[in-house]
């Protein structure tokens, strides 16, 4: 670099770390200096491709239950289930009968809960293709717009259900506009949100069992997801973003609905 | 920059939502999946014992993160990795930041940036940032991954933020120097480091 401007500046402006002063500053040098300009734009670069390909380790959903699991054991203090069932020990052949039913409901529970986890795994990963090809298509939405007034009513008549959007102004996110998407043969709502360069999708459609992904907050192939059913529609937030970024455009999504 | 500040919430409510971005940085740190899940699940347990000690409404990420900071700084791989995080003050040399991946030889033909672009690649960087020191890798990941601010990463990480500032400038530079150079002109490993892959 020919200039001899502070490179701490630089990446402070690229780390979105300086204050509206100094970017303000830097934003005038940057104007008038190419060598920094093309140092900025590298940073940038960088930046981006590190994120990328930092993303790498996903936990497997049997860790994150483990985990879960072991907080729900240290939250009750080491209070088992066969705690609950202890009673049942003093009466002889009535508590064998009682152990093998509770064993047997546990076997069956369990074998309805994981097919309807794979079920809901399926219908992730399909969301995921459908926010890959919208990012990926030059016309992404239908209706282009970062105003909600237009989004909204532009779904009028094309769905038999209406929803609310919150108000992106003051918040990191920004409405790109929606369009009209079919999951699993029914149709629903696809809204574009962008935060800092990052495209988020928003999912709504009706609240059947078909249609539900896994519930709370999970992480697949480097993107993040959060689903949720409210007054009969399943929501579901995916993208790139971090976890926390997604978690906290579903908590606008959730303040909007109520 | 998201905005952190002022988190209230349960235990769950706050924690849940980092799981995999922390259980990400674990990996990074320990460079093995069974260490960074025991590191995981470790830190998490912490956490909630400690959870009467959170302030609310104060970082909860920054919070969370320096716990599983500290519980790998006092595990095996960490404290493999200690020589390695002690030599980083501010007194930290220049040649030790210069020297990260480049022979004196590559050093001095400087690599055009053109070149650079080209070789940044998922796989180069990923090899890049295992080969950067423990201090300067984390430093990156919470900075460019995590997207924390310089206030955020000093809270995580317990140091000033112009110590943050200046320590991102030299991983940085040492990223540049790894990504510039081809892995066949890198020097040996350090002893550090070959401890931390042999710890695997």
């Amino acid at each position: 670099m020919s200039c001899n401007v502070d490179t701490n500046w630089l990446d402070a402006y690229v780390d979105e770390s300086c204050s509206a002063e100094e970017r303000e500053g830097i934003e005038t040098h940057l104007r008038a200096c190419t060598a920094c300009s093309v140092e900025t734009l590298s940073r940038m670069h960088t930046k981006r491709a590190i994120r990328a390909a930092a993303s790498r380790y996903a936990p497997s959903p049997e860790f994150q239950r483990r985990v879960e699991a072991s907080l729900r054991e240290e939250t009750t203090a080491g209070k088992s289930i066969w705690a609950v069932v202890n009673p049942f020990r003093s009466h002889g052949w009535l508590a064998q009968m009682s152990a093998l039913a509770v064993a047997l409901v546990l076997v069956v529970g369990s074998v309805l809960l994981w097919t309807s986890h794979v079920n809901r795994q399926q219908a992730l990963a399909q969301l995921l293709d459908l926010h890959v090809a919208t990012t990926a298509s030059s016309n992404p939405v239908d209706v282009l717009s970062t105003d909600r007034h237009t989004v909204k009513p532009w779904f009028q008549g094309k769905l038999p259900y209406a929803f609310n959007l919150p108000e992106f102004q003051d918040t990191p996110f920004k409405l790109i506009g929606g369009k009209l998407v079919y999951f699993r043969h029914t149709a629903g709502a696809q809204l574009l949100v962008e935060l800092r360069k990052h495209q988020i999708s928003v999912f709504i459609f009706q609240d059947q069992s078909g249609m539900r992904v896994a519930s709370g907050s999970v992480r697949e192939k480097g993107f993040s997801a959060e689903s949720w059913g409210e007054g009969g529609l399943r929501y579901t937030v995916v993208g790139d973003a971090t976890a926390a970024d997604i978690h906290q455009l579903a908590e606008l999504l959730r303040a909007a609905g109520h | 920059m998201a905005n952190y500040a002022g988190d209230t919430g349960t235990f769950e409510q706050l924690a849940l939502p980092h799981f995999a971005s922390l259980y990400n940085f674990a990996c990074w740190l320990t460079r093995d999946r069974v260490a960074a899940e025991d590191l995981v699940q470790e830190a998490f347990l912490k956490a909630l014992k400690g959870f009467s000690s959170y302030q609310q409404g104060t970082n909860f990420r920054a919070w969370i993160y320096r716990i599983l900071r500290n519980s790998f700084l006092t595990s095996r791989a960490g404290l493999l990795a200690g020589a390695d995080l002690s030599l980083d003050s501010e007194e930290f040399s220049q040649e030790a930041v210069d020297g990260v991946g480049m022979e004196p030889e590559a050093r001095a033909a400087q690599t055009p940036e053109s070149i650079l672009f080209a070789r940044i690649e998922q796989e180069t960087i990923q090899q890049a940032l295992e080969e950067l020191p423990v201090h300067f890798r984390e430093i990156i990941l919470l900075c460019d991954l995590e997207e924390m601010s310089y206030h955020e990463i000093s809270l995580t990480l317990g140091i000033p933020q112009g110590t943050v500032m200046s320590r991102l400038f030299r991983a940085r530079k040492a990223m540049r120097n790894l990504l510039a150079a081809p892995p066949e002109m890198r020097p040996e490993a350090s002893a550090g480091e070959r401890n931390e892959r042999s710890s695997r």
